[in-house]
């Protein structure tokens, strides 16, 4: 009922993304058929030759000749990286991770996708299990003495979500305030921890595996607030038929970015370079998937940070 | 180990968690368990099969899907309350089929003459089963009962997962995903933590078992 | 004794007649309370076509896929918990056995090990055996299943081994004593008593346990959802709901199977005990004993 139009509308626009990804081959990221463009018009790391080329003893290069690549991403976020009835993860971090696996010349088919949970991500990397994830990762100080980081490829801010009849909470000011009031996030976030400083008290935080459990104990009245980043409660919003509102500013940033393992500058430097130069995928990747929600802002990329 | 020596606090408070959520859903586990042993032995058909549903439905289902019910369908049926609440909720019903099961076979391990005895100096059903029959069939149940509170606490590591929250288990995924330390020593502290609550209590278990044992 | 015949004496007429009012009274406040819960589900509109349709509906545009998902999810649940299953029973025979058969003191770093994975909480193991193994070093990756499969397994096998060892240890001691006994004194070793006397014996009268402990393990599997670490049955029913918004309904599909399977099996394991309890090669009266005492302990180590 709540997520069956939203699918609908995901489906639709990745079909649609298909289809005009393999018309022009304007965008060697995105199209699954023929992915080495050498007629290619745009600045791609790729241009100028029928092979991918790329210095010996690069993970580039490495992938590139294997043909193959191991991405992690989620697959119980909706918007972002969430497995169908049937099928791999649709979602925003499923396209750039197939833009990124586009310019090494891999094609869809060629992506096994693994499923990383919040809390295994740099684990896996470490591990070298898979060779980049794309799962709604924050870019932070502690996460970044374990792995490396390339992006960010989105700026996402923490906001709140309340009943849409609810007048006392007004932004997360109002939280200390009402220490009655309960609210809902994911075990292990990012937004859990940083909600924190806003609370009352430590029982305020009710905590699950997945938003979608937040969002049905804010509809059956269990919590009052749910607070994650914003692109992910508009996803709400828009499903719940007027039930739910997002109240306040966002009150932090988030750059979502894309772990690699520590060290490879190269590969950092190559996904941001291949980002930057395949925007208009990204704008499509953007629209067609989280973006695609009412009341999301364009997609806009992000300056890099410096790989390191 | 800087994992956990920074984060005593946090340790420490997740181990009191748990074990209040223990101690609370011992009681309740307890009572609500030798609630249903004595629906399962009573001479009230509907009784015996409202027992009989009970168990077999609960014991059978995983404690994860017992929790979810507790946790979002209660909410759906109008109930409201804390997540508090319907985790130790879910964790009482959960046990109390075992607790059932270890006292009704208590019930059948003691000998019938006690019962046809207690009958026969003219006491009815309930206070046959509670001031005869009950009571010795608690003592040739410490064992096993002892057996299922200590799988009870273990079992309480799944309720992070339901909004409970702050719990010895939860600790560890606040600080293996949220705050990004090395999951070793992380584990290797929630897990001190729960021996040092298993550890003692078997050992306790088997020391009733050899005092209790005379009785056979 | 049988409880139903001892603990009350066969009604009168006054005790009949009450006893007919408390059923009808215990009767209808059982159905008002099924009542009520289905009267609120309605109102939610939980009972809803587009909620229920792709998991009941074979006319439903998802009720292929949704199957098709339900049906992966078992299939890894099932796959985990036969594994789980054999290699528990292979590693709880050699510590059962070896705990019998070590001195004093001996057994002491076995005892410690059992009791130290008797201790853990199971999603402690699996979560164990999913971050830790990893970090010292062991790939798992290239195991046939993936590794998420051999995290629940090894995890699951550390603790149900111990168990079964325990099992396997008291239906060794259930055997009469006249069977060690008669096998020393036709001159076999300790080891051949064991392994030609005493274990057959005991793994007969273990049987029914092993069933019940499956029942364990079946229902354990859905411990890895918890961690997000195998595509379980569990696991199946939230990708069903984050894709149909329908979590009441699917949690419902999927806790009926496990309530189903794992009600057979337990039927089972009583049904192996009571041939086994009333078969003419049962080794003797104190087995009865045992396969009782046996298959109650493994029933309550949930």
């Amino acid at each position: 009922m709540r997520t069956k139009s939203l699918i609908a509308l995901l489906a639709a626009s990745a079909l649609a993304l298909t289809a005009c990804g393999g018309d022009d081959g304007a965008e060697p990221g995105t199209d699954d058929t023929a992915p080495v463009t050498s007629t290619d018009p745009m600045e791609s790391p790729d241009e100028g030759s029928g092979d991918m080329t790329f210095e010996a003893g690069t993970t580039m290069a490495e992938l590139s000749d294997a043909g193959t690549i191991q991405i992690g991403t989620k697959f119980d976020q909706p918007g972002f990286g969430l497995k169908g009835l049937s099928g791999g993860p649709e979602g925003f971090d499923v396209e750039v991770a197939k833009i990124i696996a586009g310019a090494m010349g891999i094609t869809e088919d060629n992506i096994e996708w693994v499923e990383t949970p919040s809390k295994v991500r740099e684990e896996v990397i470490e591990q070298g299990k898979v060779d980049m994830v794309v799962a709604t990762y924050t870019m932070n100080e502690k996460r970044a003495e374990r792995i490396a980081f390339a992006g960010p490829y989105y700026m996402a801010g923490q906001q709140l979500m309340v009943a849409a009849d609810d007048d006392t909470i007004t932004g997360p000011e109002s939280l200390m305030e009402n220490p009655n009031a309960k609210v809902c996030s994911v075990t292990g976030s990012t937004p859990s921890e940083q909600i924190k400083e806003y609370l009352a008290n430590d029982s305020q935080l009710v905590l699950f595996d997945v938003y979608d459990k937040c969002a049905d104990a804010l509809r059956t009245g269990q919590v009052q607030v749910v607070t994650t980043d914003n692109v992910i409660l508009l996803g709400f919003v828009s499903e719940s038929d007027g039930e739910f509102k997002l109240v306040g500013e966002q009150f932090t940033e988030e750059p979502y970015g894309i772990g690699i393992e520590k060290g490879d500058t190269a590969f950092c430097e190559f996904i941001n370079e291949t980002l930057q130069e395949n925007e208009d995928a990204y704008n499509e990747a953007w629209s067609s998937t989280a973006g695609a929600v009412e009341g999301a802002s364009p997609a806009e990329l992000p300056e890099p940070e410096p790989c390191v | 180990m800087d994992a956990i020596t920074e984060n005593l606090d946090l340790f420490l408070s997740g181990y009191w968690t748990s074990l209040k959520i223990c101690l609370i859903a011992l009681v309740g586990a307890l009572v609500l368990g030798t609630i249903i042993a004595g629906f399962r032995v009573s001479p009230v058909a509907p009784l015996r099969w409202v027992g009989a549903t009970w168990v077999n439905m609960i014991r059978n289902a995983p404690l994860t899907v017992v929790l979810f019910f507790f946790a979002f369908g209660l909410p759906e049926i109008g109930i409201l309350g804390s997540y508090w609440i319907f985790g130790i909720s879910a964790l009482i019903v959960y046990t109390s089929a075992f607790v059932c099961e270890a006292i009704r076979a208590g019930i059948n391990s003691v000998s019938a003459g006690q019962a046809e005895a207690a009958r026969a100096i003219g006491l009815p059903f309930t206070a046959t089963l509670r001031e005869v029959v009950l009571p010795q069939a608690f003592r040739t149940s410490i064992p096993p009962l002892g057996s299922v509170l200590i799988a009870m606490f273990k079992n309480s590591a799944v309720l992070g997962a339901f909004g409970v929250g702050g719990d010895l288990f939860s600790v560890s995924e606040t600080l293996t995903s949220a705050r990004g330390y090395a999951a070793t020593p992380v584990l290797v502290g929630v897990a001190v933590g729960y021996l040092m609550i298993t550890l003692p209590a078997a050992g306790l278990l088997a020391l009733l078992e050899r005092k209790t044992a005379i009785i056979r | 004794m049988s409880s139903e015949v001892v603990l009350y004496d066969v009604p009168g007429p006054r005790a009949k007649r009450r006893q007919a009012i408390l059923a009808i009274i215990a009767g209808i406040a059982a159905l008002a309370v099924v009542a009520l819960v289905l009267y609120r589900l309605n109102e939610q509109s939980q009972f809803d076509g587009n909620l229920w349709g792709p998991l009941i509906n074979p006319r439903d545009e998802d009720f292929a896929a949704v199957w098709g998902l339900i049906a992966d999810g078992f299939l890894n649940t099932m796959k985990a918990a036969a594994l789980a299953i054999v290699f528990s029973l292979a590693l709880g025979t050699v510590i059962g056995v070896s705990r019998l058969m070590l001195g004093k003191w001996g057994r002491i770093p076995l005892v410690g090990f059992i009791e130290l994975f008797r201790g853990l909480p199971v999603v402690v193991s699996i979560f164990f055996a999913s971050r830790v193994l990893p970090d010292l070093g062991v790939d798992l990756s290239g195991w046939p299943g993936g590794e998420g499969l051999w995290f629940v397994v090894i995890g699951l096998t550390a603790y149900n081994s111990v168990i079964l060892a325990e099992i396997l240890r008291s239906g060794v001691n259930a055997l009469p004593k006249g069977q060690s006994e008669a096998a020393m004194a036709i001159g076999l070793s300790n080891l051949a008593t064991m392994r030609l006397i005493l274990l057959p014996q005991a793994v007969r009268i273990m049987l029914p346990a092993l069933i019940s402990q499956l029942v364990v393990i079946l229902k354990d599997t859905s411990l890895a959802a918890v961690l997000g670490v195998y595509p379980e049955l569990l696991n199946a029913a939230k990708i069903i709901y984050l894709n149909l918004g329908n979590p009441i309904q699917a949690l419902f599909v999927v806790g009926t199977i496990f309530v189903a399977i794992n009600f057979g099996l337990s039927k089972l394991a009583g049904w192996v005990e009571y041939r086994m309890s009333h078969s003419s090669r049962s080794p003797g009266g104190e087995t009865d004993e045992g396969v009782r005492y046996i298959t109650d302990t493994a029933e309550l180590a949930q």
